[in-house]
C-alpha cells in the first residue's frame, strides 16, 4: 500500500514537472482494495482486469515500479514499451491482463478469461475491477448475466469511490447499495469497507473459494474515497465542503500506519517507510535515465 | 487431394466449422441461437450434438459474446462467435475496435486475441433498414483486424478456416442471399490457406472490375453483358478486404489500363474509394477515369422497389464498364 501511495506521489511530481504527459488518474485513497484483493488471488494463474485507474492494481500484481515509471514516461523499457501508457497498461506475466480506459469494457473480457478456465482446467479466477460509474455500462451487465448463467469463475469488484468522474454517483443511480444488482443476476453480492485491506482480502477470498468450487461469479462493492482529483489537475470544485477532510481522516494509509504502530516500534516503522520511499525514488530516477520508446518499432506487433 | 462434396454455401460454412472443431480442441463456438437451434439460417446445425459443451448458446449480449471471445482467446481458446446480423455488430463495436484489435499491439505480442467473428450481411428482399447494411468499410478501417468476404461456396469454406487458423482477430462477413441458393462442388479437407489474397474470377483485357461478396455474381453477369457490347472485363474478387491484395489489383490494372470497383456498400467512405486512391498513389497510368459503383448515400429502404433503386445491379455495373472502356 505504501509503495502504491509513494508511487502515485512521485507520478504527481513527474507530471507537474512535465516528464509525464497526458491525462493521468491517480488512485490515492483506494490502495487497500488493490492490496487486499491481490492478496486473495493466486497471480501465477489468476487474471486481473483493472480499470484505467490502474497504477495501484499494476503494482499490487507485482509489476516493478521501475517498469511502470518507464511506461508512464514513454520509455522503451516500460512494461508495454510505451504502447500502453497510464491508462492501458498490460502485464500478463504478473497476472495483470490489461487496464481498460473504456470504462466497464474489461468485464466481458474477464468473463471470457473465466470461460476459458472452465475448459482448460486451470482453476483460474478472473477479477474485473471497475468504478461505481462503470457499473452503469451495458457491457458490465451483459458480462454479469453471461457469467451468472454459465457459472463462470469471475469476481466483479466495484471500487465505489462515490464519483463517476466529476459527478456524484448518488445523482446517477437510485439507491446507494450498488452490490444489490447482483441479486438480479442470481449471484451473491456484498459490500465491504474498501479502506480496510484485511476486510477486502477476506471478502475476495470468499468469492474466490466459491468460484474455484465452480459456484460461479460474485459482485463485491468496496466502499472507499479517492483523496485526489479524478485526474491530475482536477481542482475538485464539485466536492462539497468538508467531504475531503472526512475522507482524509479515514484514508487507508494513515489507518494502516496507526494500526501498525500498535505492534511495531515507531523507529522500525519509520525505517520501513523510508525504505519504500527510497525504492520509489530510485526506480523513478532509473526509469528517467532510460531512452525514449523506439519509433522504428511503431508498426510492429499489429498482426501475427 | 481435397475430398469434393456437393454443398450449399451454408453447408460449406458448416463443414468448415466441423473441421475447425474437429482438428483444434481449443475451438469454441458460441453466439445467439447457434447451439440447440442450429442458427437462424441453419448454418450451425448439428454442431452442438456433435461437439457438446464446446458449442453453446448465449444471451442476446453482443458485447459479452465478443468480449467473452477476446478473454477466452487470451487464455488459449480459439473462439468462433456469431453476430447474427452485421448490423448487430454496432452495439458491440467497442469490443472489436478498442479491445480485440488492440490486444496484441499494446502488449507487444505478450497477449493475443485470435478470435473469428462470423456474421452475415447483404440486401435481400424485405430486409428492413436495420438488417441490410454493408459494413465492411468500417471494419477495414481498423488496424489489427482482418476482414473476409466469401463470395463462393468454396470460399465460404476456405476463408472461414483461414480465419480460424490465423492468429489475428478475423471478421468473416458471409452473405445471407447466398446461404441457400443451390449446391456446388466444394473441396473440403484441403490445405488451410493464408488469411489474404484476391482471386481472378474472369480474365479479360479491356477493363479491371474489382468486387467482393455477393456482388461478385452481379459483376460476373455484368462482365457477360459488357462482353455482348464488345468489352472484355477482368473480374477480380478481393475476398479479403483487409488486408486488401493491392498487388493483384495493380497487376491487372497495368494490363487493362482501366478500373471499375463495384460493391453493395455506400460509395461514400467505402472500400472502393480506398482502392481508387491506392491505385492513384501507386502511379499506374490509367487510360480512363476510374469508376466506383455502389449504393448512394441513403438509408437502405425496406420495400423491394425502393431497395432495388439503391443497390447496384448487373446492368448498372455493365454501364460503368462500357463508360470506362469508352474513355
Ligand atoms: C465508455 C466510456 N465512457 C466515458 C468515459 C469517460 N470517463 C473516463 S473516467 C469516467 C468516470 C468513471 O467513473 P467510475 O467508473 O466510477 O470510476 P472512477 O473514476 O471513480 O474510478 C468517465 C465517464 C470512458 N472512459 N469510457
Amino acid at each position: 500500500m505504501l509503495r502504491i501511495r509513494f508511487f502515485e506521489e512521485e507520478v504527481s511530481r513527474l507530471r507537474a514537472e512535465g516528464s509525464i504527459v497526458g491525462s493521468v488518474h491517480l488512485c490515492n485513497g483506494q490502495e487497500a482494495i488493490y492490496a487486499g484483493a491481490s492478496a486473495a488471488l493466486d497471480l501465477s494463474r489468476d487474471a486481473v482486469f483493472p480499470t484505467y485507474r490502474g497504477h495501484g492494481w499494476t503494482l499490487a500484481c507485482g509489476v516493478p515500479p521501475y517498469a511502470l515509471f518507464a511506461e508512464l514516461l514513454g520509455r522503451q523499457t516500460g512494461v508495454n514499451g510505451g504502447r500502453g501508457g497510464s491508462a492501458y497498461l498490460t502485464a500478463p506475466e504478473y497476472g495483470m491482463y490489461g487496464e481498460n480506459s473504456i470504462v466497464g469494457a474489461g468485464a466481458p473480457i474477464a468473463a471470457g478469461a473465466a470461460l476459458a478456465a472452465t475448459f482448460d482446467g486451470s482453476g483460474r479466477i478472473a477479477l474485473a475491477a471497475f468504478g461505481d460509474g462503470a457499473l452503469n455500462q451495458g457491457a458490465v451487465h451483459e458480462a454479469m448475466n453471461f457469467a451468472a448463467v454459465r457459472d463462470l469463475p469471475v469476481i466483479f469488484l466495484v471500487e465505489n469511490n462515490h464519483y463517476s468522474e466529476l459527478t456524484p454517483i448518488a445523482s446517477m443511480v437510485r439507491g446507494d447499495r450498488l452490490f444489490k444488482r447482483a441479486s438480479a443476476y442470481g449471484m451473491p453480492g456484498g459490500q465491504v469497507d474498501g479502506n480496510d485491506p484485511t476486510a477486502v482480502r477476506d471478502a475476495v477470498a470468499r468469492a474466490v473459494e466459491r468460484a474455484r468450487r465452480g459456484q460461479g461469479p460474485a459482485l463485491i462493492e468496496a466502499v472507499t474515497q479517492r483523496i485526489v482529483g479524478h485526474y491530475i489537475g482536477d481542482a475538485q470544485h464539485y466536492r462539497p465542503p468538508g467531504e475531503l477532510e472526512t475522507a482524509l481522516a479515514d484514508e487507508p494509509i494513515s489507518r494502516l500506519l496507526a494500526t501498525l504502530r500498535e505492534t511495531i516500534p515507531y523507529a522500525e516503522l519509520d525505517a520501513l517507510t523510508e525504505r519504500v520511499r527510497d525504492e520509489i525514488a530510485d526506480a523513478s530516477a532509473l526509469a528517467r535515465a532510460d531512452p525514449p520508446a523506439d519509433p522504428s518499432t511503431v508498426l510492429e506487433h499489429l498482426y501475427a | 487431394m481435397p475430398e469434393i462434396k456437393n454443398l450449399s454455401y451454408a453447408e460449406a460454412v458448416n463443414a468448415a466449422l466441423v473441421r475447425a472443431l474437429d482438428e483444434r480442441a481449443e475451438v469454441l463456438l458460441f453466439g445467439e441461437d447457434v447451439a440447440l437451434p442450429g442458427g437462424v439460417f441453419g448454418v450451425t446445425k448439428g454442431l452442438r450434438e456433435r461437439f457438446g459443451e464446446r458449442v453453446f448458446d448465449t444471451p442476446i449480449s453482443e458485447s459479452a459474446i465478443i468480449g467473452g471471445a477476446v478473454g477466452a482467446a487470451m487464455f488459449g481458446r480459439r473462439p468462433i462467435v456469431e453476430i447474427m446480423w452485421a448490423d448487430f455488430f454496432l452495439v458491440a463495436l467497442d469490443q472489436v475496435v478498442n479491445q480485440a484489435a488492440n490486444v496484441r499491439y499494446v502488449s507487444r505480442g505478450a497477449v493475443t486475441a485470435p478470435i473469428t467473428i462470423r456474421t452475415q450481411q447483404g440486401s435481400a428482399p424485405g430486409a428492413c433498414a436495420q438488417h441490410s447494411q454493408s459494413l465492411e468499410a468500417m471494419f477495414a478501417h481498423v488496424p489489427g483486424l482482418r476482414v473476409a468476404m466469401p463470395a463462393t461456396h468454396q470460399d465460404a469454406y476456405d476463408l472461414l478456416l483461414a480465419g480460424v487458423w490465423c492468429d489475428d482477430p478475423v471478421i468473416v462477413i458471409e452473405n445471407r442471399t447466398l446461404y441457400h441458393t443451390g449446391r456446388s462442388p466444394v473441396g473440403v479437407n484441403g490445405a488451410i490457406q493464408p488469411a489474404e489474397g484476391a482471386a481472378i474470377r474472369r480474365s479479360g483485357t479491356d477493363v479491371t472490375l474489382l468486387t467482393w461478396g455477393a456482388m461478385l455474381h452481379r459483376a460476373l453477369e455484368a462482365a457477360e453483358l459488357a462482353a455482348g457490347r464488345g468489352i472484355d472485363a477482368e473480374v477480380i474478387d478481393a475476398r479479403w478486404i483487409r488486408p486488401l491484395d493491392l498487388g493483384a489489383v495493380l497487376a491487372s490494372v497495368e494490363r487493362t489500363g482501366r478500373l471499375v470497383v463495384a460493391h453493395e456498400a455506400h460509395t461514400t467512405g467505402g472500400v472502393g474509394g480506398e482502392v481508387l486512391a491506392a491505385v492513384a498513389e501507386a502511379g499506374v497510368h490509367l487510360r480512363s477515369a476510374p469508376l466506383r459503383v455502389g449504393a448512394p448515400p441513403v438509408r437502405i429502404p425496406a420495400a423491394p422497389a425502393l431497395a432495388q433503386a439503391v443497390i447496384p445491379n448487373a446492368s448498372a455495373i455493365a454501364d460503368a464498364l462500357v463508360r470506362s472502356a469508352a474513355g
